[in-house]
């Protein structure tokens, strides 16, 4: 059985992901003049289009590419002594601290606490009558499932077919499409908790939700 | 009137001069404020009477002020003037102008485009003892006093559109149109049907529209503007103003400012004075016909004496259209000629003219709108040829013109039908001779005996091709190549990220790639001799009006320079280059906007060089090909100059189309703005290379007027074909090919070749 309060305590631990910035070919490294200590921002803007703080140049053939940084976070160490120097391929540049948002702590819980029934194909997926109903009356948790159980329907190209669930037995703790939405190959559809931890889990989200400290 | 609504009325006068003169607070100003402030506090102790006579005495004294004050008027203030919520707007023209209105495109909020007003109007006129009723059809731009659903005026497209729908009914009831401009520029948005393409559509609907048109002009935004206002008449408000861009834009254009900063008020009054926005100079300059005096700082809804004379003008600039063209009318001509030198007194209403016109007549309207607006401009470009020159080559015209009269109307059309009746024989014959062979023939004999083909054909027809003999290379692949070939460095292909492209070596890219990634086939914006020399073989071919030159027709303060370093960088005289070239054997008239010289801007000489080409190609029955490198849009420093080109040039290829030609517009790099919302996004054929972006406004002017976020890539080439503005994306390397094949299977009745 997943030790849920063990993980949380690991996280805390070490409530940050190192990311180490790498060479991503051979080339000449020139760095941007950051120092550790100093806070960069990941890539932004509504459609993903602003590139983050410019970290390095890495210069190859005449020809200078910007590396930036791809999430936000604090510099953590910079290899100054390669600056101006030929690196080869995946040589480490750069190590930046990022710290875990909220989102990303419950994430990386339900991961691993959760079984993911992802899409088999991009299609429109919907609850059976049934157990459409039981969600709307009695909330996600109250559904159980178990193998081989009528779940779903596929809507695809005026086709409609049911799908079976396949995994192991427990309640429907998040729903992860919409209905009509149009639901990619190996999307995750719903995330299974096993019954037992299911107040485990919910308190461990509560927890996280009010306790953990947002970085800045 | 009671006290309070007349210290209320004041009031309102000087808070509405305040705001007209900004923070530009001079002597008389503080004196109207210091003359109502003494009144106000001495009025609860004086008598009635004596309240009434002072008011009187301060009512004058705002009169005569008002008056002062109207003389300082700079180009700034009348924006002001145009874009303030008190500016009487269209729905107080209907009110006040015309006897009788039914609004047909909409109600308040209920509208497609509530910046955009369509109503049924009717002048009742008494005619001897008669009583006339003369319907006209009102096209205008809605302000609102502030309402915000109406955008300021700004048309969308389908705003655009609609108006278009309404100038389509007006030519089927054969009424005459009256376009009312009152927008600071459109709404630029890329949704279908595209606010660039739906000005296009209008611009080559209204150059032969069978109907009178006559337009008044108080803020005439750029392209907004013109989507509506190509008229035989042009009447522009005193206190209106008529520019190529509003006063911010062409600053934050001289200032270099990025989108969300803004421009210093004193940069904006200058940009405002140097592009001549004012009606004094629209009208001094030939761009409106017309100018009617406004009250003293700008005419509100309630000077109904300005409105009397409104009415009095449009009546007058509509007979006067009618009369031009039509048959009976001599003394009527007279009257009305006269009364264009005379001050307005009100008698020409009794003038009378019958506004529905006969096919004759129309054709007559249509005609005499396009000289007037070729004739427009004329002044704005720099000619330096001698008078000698000049001469010849109007001789060298008239020879051309006569010659393919001859040729393609007198010698062409006999030969056509001589050339019809011939295949109609020869098909005639193949049938009897079939049918007289049959009884001769096996079972099988329905078809034609099959021909051996010559050994090679089959070898080439049926054999694998041999690498080895490297078949697709050729020693001259290209005949120009880059000169950044030349470099030794690696380019990044912008999708590496992506689809996992490798770097590419410069002298393969620019030169044997022609500029295209060979792992994703992105293209590389290329330099407009690529495709001059390697697809439109412009070394042989024969370029004309090389000599027409950009100017700086405002005497816009630093153009000068920029257009003598853009003449030094480029060795042009102008972003457009005319010529006549040959392409797989088919001739064909080319022009080329060059995006390289003032990033391709369109004024007075573009404008003149792409018409005289149209010409050409219409003369000598050639296809007429517009090869876009590059165009930022209209020359914002050229003013009206440039801004006019757009109906001139889509006047002209509208004869040219009309007169069975066939107009291709190809577009390679950046295309925004004026050209591409009229005589580009006019051509029913419009296609473009991979590296295209075609658009109205740039992305940061869109996050800037609408608010809205711009994705990127919003106007790629792909996406302008999925809105249905283009009609087809070209492989740069398979260029030659594709325009061959579409000057084989696209065009009109007379070109000779097909």
């Amino acid at each position: 059985m997943l030790d849920i309060k063990q993980l949380l305590d690991d996280i805390k631990a070490s409530p940050y992901e190192v990311i180490e910035i790498k060479s991503p070919h051979t080339g000449v490294v020139e760095f941007a003049g950051l120092k550790p200590g100093d806070k960069v921002t990941g890539v932004s803007g509504a459609f993903k289009e602003k590139p983050g703080t410019l970290l390095a140049h890495l210069t190859r053939e005449r020809n200078r590419k910007p590396i930036n940084a791809p999430e936000r976070g604090e510099v953590m160490e910079v290899r100054a002594e390669l600056e101006g120097k030929f690196v080869e391929a995946g040589t480490t540049l750069l190590a930046l601290r990022h710290y875990l948002s909220k989102k990303e702590v419950i994430e990386l819980i339900l991961k691993k606490a959760l079984h993911l029934f992802v899409a088999p194909e991009r299609a429109k997926y919907y609850f059976i009558p049934e157990v459409d109903q039981k969600l709307k009356v009695s909330g996600k948790r109250s559904v159980k499932v178990r193998e081989g159980m009528d779940l779903l329907i596929v809507s695809r190209m005026k086709r409609e077919t049911p799908l079976p669930y396949s995994g192991p037995e427990g309640l429907i703790y998040a729903v992860y499409f919409h209905r009509g939405d149009n639901v990619d190959a190996g999307q995750p559809l719903i995330g299974i908790c096993p019954e037992d931890q299911l107040t485990l889990i919910q308190d461990m989200v509560t927890k996280v939700q009010s306790d953990w400290d947002e970085p800045e | 009137m009671d006290t309070e609504k007349r210290v209320a009325a004041l009031r309102d006068r000087l808070t509405y001069v305040r705001d007209i003169f900004g923070d530009r607070e001079n002597d008389t100003i503080r004196m109207l404020r210091s003359k109502l402030a003494e009144f106000l506090e001495a009025e609860p102790s004086l008598p009635r009477e004596e309240q009434w006579a002072r008011l009187s005495q301060l009512e004058e004294l705002f009169d005569l002020l008002e008056h002062r004050l109207d003389a300082e008027l700079s180009p700034m203030d009348r924006v002001r003037i145009v874009r303030h919520p008190q500016r009487f707007c269209l729905k107080d023209v209907l009110e006040n102008v015309y006897d009788n209105y039914s609004e047909i495109g909409g109600q308040g909020e209920h509208s497609i485009d509530p910046a955009m007003l369509i109503a049924r109007a009717t002048f009742l006129r008494r005619v001897g003892r008669k009583v006339i009723d003369q319907p006209v059809m009102v096209i205008g731009h809605e302000k609102g006093h502030g309402e915000e659903f109406r955008n300021g005026g700004s048309a969308k497209p389908w705003g655009n559109a609609k108006a278009l729908q309404a100038m389509r009914v007006a030519e089927t009831e054969n009424i005459p149109i009256h376009a009312w401009v009152f927008t600071p520029g459109a709404y630029p948005l890329e949704d279908y049907p595209g606010a660039a393409q739906q000005i296009a559509r209008n611009l080559y609907e209204m150059a032969g529209l069978r109907v009178p048109v006559v337009a008044v002009i108080s803020e005439g935004g750029s392209g907004g503007a013109e989507a509506i206002a190509l008229a035989d008449k042009r009447l522009m408000l005193s206190h209106g103003y008529y520019s190529v861009i509003s006063p911010e834009g062409a600053a934050a254009i001289e200032g270099g400012l990025r989108p969300g900063q803004r421009a210093g008020a004193e940069l904006v009054a200058q940009c405002a004075s140097q592009l001549k926005i004012t009606a004094r100079d629209n009208a001094s300059m030939g761009f409106v016909d017309r100018v009617i005096q406004e009250p003293p700082l700008g005419a509100r809804p309630d000077h109904a004496e300005f409105f009397r004379r409104l009415r009095r003008e449009l009546i007058h600039a509509t007979n006067e259209v009618v009369s031009q063209v039509s048959g009976m009318k001599f003394v009527r001509a007279l009257a009305l000629r006269r009364r264009a030198d005379e001050a307005s007194d009100g008698r020409e209403e009794s003038v009378y003219m019958r506004w529905d016109m006969g096919s004759r007549a129309k054709d007559r309207l249509v005609w005499r709108r396009a000289v007037r607006f070729r004739q427009m401009s004329r002044w704005a470009y720099r000619d330096p040829r001698s008078s000698v020159r000049r001469a010849y080559a109007a001789l060298q015209d008239i020879v051309w013109a006569g010659l393919t009269l001859f040729r393609h109307d007198f010698l062409g059309r006999r030969k056509r039908r001589v050339m019809e009746v011939m295949e109609d024989i020869a098909a005639e014959a193949h049938v009897l001779k079939r049918r007289l062979l049959r009884p001769f023939r096996g079972s099988g004999g329905d078809g034609e005996e099959l021909t051996e083909a010559a050994p090679e054909v089959r070898e080439m027809l049926t054999c694998l091709s041999r690498p080895g003999e490297d078949a697709c290379r050729s020693e001259t692949l290209w005949d120009w190549v880059s000169p950044r070939s030349r470099e030794d460095r690696t380019v990044t292909c912008p999708n590496a990220r992506t689809h996992g492209c490798p770097d590419l070596w410069a002298p393969d890219l620019f030169d044997e790639f022609a500029g295209v990634c060979s792992t994703c086939g992105h293209h590389f914006p290329m330099e407009h001799q690529w495709v001059l020399h390697n697809i439109l073989d412009f070394k042989s071919a024969y370029e004309f009006n090389a000599e027409l030159e950009a100017a700086n027709p405002l005497g816009y303060e630093g153009l000068d320079l920029k257009l003598a370093q853009a003449r030094k960088a480029t060795r042009l005289k102008s972003s457009c280059i005319t010529f006549e070239t040959t392409l797989e054997g088919l001739n064909l008239v080319v022009a080329a906007l060059v995006g390289s010289f003032r990033g391709g801007s369109v004024g007075a000489a573009e404008g003149e060089k792409f018409i005289r080409a149209a010409e050409r190609a219409r003369r000598m029955h050639l296809p007429f090909l517009a090869y876009v490198h590059g165009t930022a849009g209209i020359r914002i420093q050229e003013g009206v100059a440039g801004v006019i080109q757009m109906p001139r040039c889509t006047i002209a290829v509208r004869r040219y189309i009309e007169a069975g030609g066939l107009y291709l517009v190809l577009y390679d790099t950046n295309s925004y703005a004026g050209p591409v919302a009229s005589f580009l996004g006019c051509s029913p054929y419009q296609f473009s290379v991979r590296s295209a972006n075609v658009g109205f406004a740039g992305p940061g002017v869109i996050a800037e007027t609408t608010g809205m976020p711009v994705p990127p890539h919003y106007h790629s080439c792909w996406k302008a074909l999925s809105r249905g503005h283009i009609q087809g994306i070209w492989d740069r390397r398979d260029l030659r090919k594709n325009l061959h094949r579409a000057l084989l299977t696209m065009g009109g009745r007379n070109l000779y070749y097909r």
